[in-house]
């Protein structure tokens, strides 16, 4: 029963996701549609691929026709920041659990999935990661077929309202642990400034800029406020 | 649209997925480097904020909105409210201001 109180825990926290996925999903469902994919084109791309960045970006590719080369240069570029946090997972993850875990987890690990799995507390069971994954797929997957089906389902300022639910669930990560911990309250505010600067840079696409932002700070931080074994463990 | 979209998706998709599974699987061992240890640990709050800041202010109708939507889920994660609270309480505020926007 531990391992479904784990994926329980995980449905619960991961009812946020599930809101913030919906809307945003939504928008991406519209935008599919009017980019000429049928309703379950759209779908299986969410299903399947649970990135938003690299599926907005996909659109404009399919729209254009252009080459599956290019398409998988794209999804490589704005998609790399999971390969950082799959970095991270690797060492926070329960190694009491067996290999083919990390084949599975490794479908799920979006920007939110990820968050809350690394920052649980102690070492992470690959359940919890699968009761986010069971709240988030669902919540991206619907919100396209709504889109698609029909741009009105929803009023606008219900969904502009929702626009938010992903960003105060991160808000609520970041807070806490940096109320506790002043390495993470300074990492938090170099951060803000780093990023709006970046944003400014026209060329750079918003998944490439949290991968040099990300790189660049975390190095920082790193470097200046080097972790102490006492901290490891509270993690 | 001269391509198949099926192929799109399908090179999506196998992309997407090496990207999350080749370092999950290709490290096993603990990392023992400290530099190497407290970047992993920093890399989900720098993430986490740099996706927060400036995102969140074009995520909603207006920047106004979005700006009391964000002190309402900072007030509300100060005050140590669970994940959903927040989020849920980020929303409420940013529907409260854009219907005083309306009517007023």
């Amino acid at each position: 029963m531990r391992r479904f109180a784990q994926w329980k825990s995980g449905v619960r926290d991961g009812i946020p996701i599930f809101l913030g996925y919906l809307a945003v999903s939504f928008a991406f469902g519209m935008q599919a549609a009017s980019a000429g994919l049928t309703w379950l084109e759209a779908t299986v791309m969410s299903v399947s691929n649970l990135t938003s960045a690299g599926q907005f970006a996909a659109l404009g590719i399919i729209a254009a026709g252009a080459g599956y080369g290019e398409m998988a240069l794209t999804q490589l570029v704005v998609n790399l920041r999971y390969c950082l946090m799959s970095c991270a997972l690797s060492q926070k993850l329960d190694r009491s659990y067996s290999m083919r875990h990390r084949f599975f987890m490794a479908y799920g690990i979006t920007d939110e999935v990820f968050s809350l799995s690394a920052c649980r507390e102690g070492p992470l069971s690959p359940y919890y990661t699968y009761g986010l994954i069971s709240s988030a797929m669902p919540g991206w997957g619907l919100g396209t077929l709504l889109g698609v089906l029909s741009g009105t389902l929803l009023p606008g300022n219900v969904v502009s309202a929702l626009g938010v639910a992903l960003y105060g669930m991160f808000i609520a990560i970041v807070v806490p642990a940096a109320k506790a911990q002043r390495a993470v309250l300074w990492v938090t505010l170099i951060t803000i400034p780093v990023s709006v600067g970046f944003s400014y840079i026209p060329a750079l696409s918003s998944g490439f800029r949290i991968i040099l932002v990300t790189i660049l700070v975390a190095a920082f931080a790193a470097w200046r406020f080097p972790i102490k074994e006492v901290e490891r463990d509270v993690r | 649209m001269s391509a198949n979209p099926w192929i799109y998706i399908l090179v999506m998709a196998g992309v997407t997925y090496l990207i999350r599974a080749l370092p999950l699987t290709l490290i096993r061992r603990e990392i023992r480097n400290p530099f190497l240890r407290s970047f992993l640990y920093y890399v989900p709050y720098v993430t986490l904020t740099a996706m927060t800041i400036p995102a969140i202010f074009s995520a909603t109708a207006n920047p106004l909105s979005a700006s009391v939507g964000l002190a309402a889920a900072l007030g509300l994660a100060y005050w140590g409210k669970s994940l959903l609270t927040t989020a849920a309480g980020a929303c409420l505020a940013v529907f409260a201001v854009e219907f005083l926007q309306k009517i007023l």
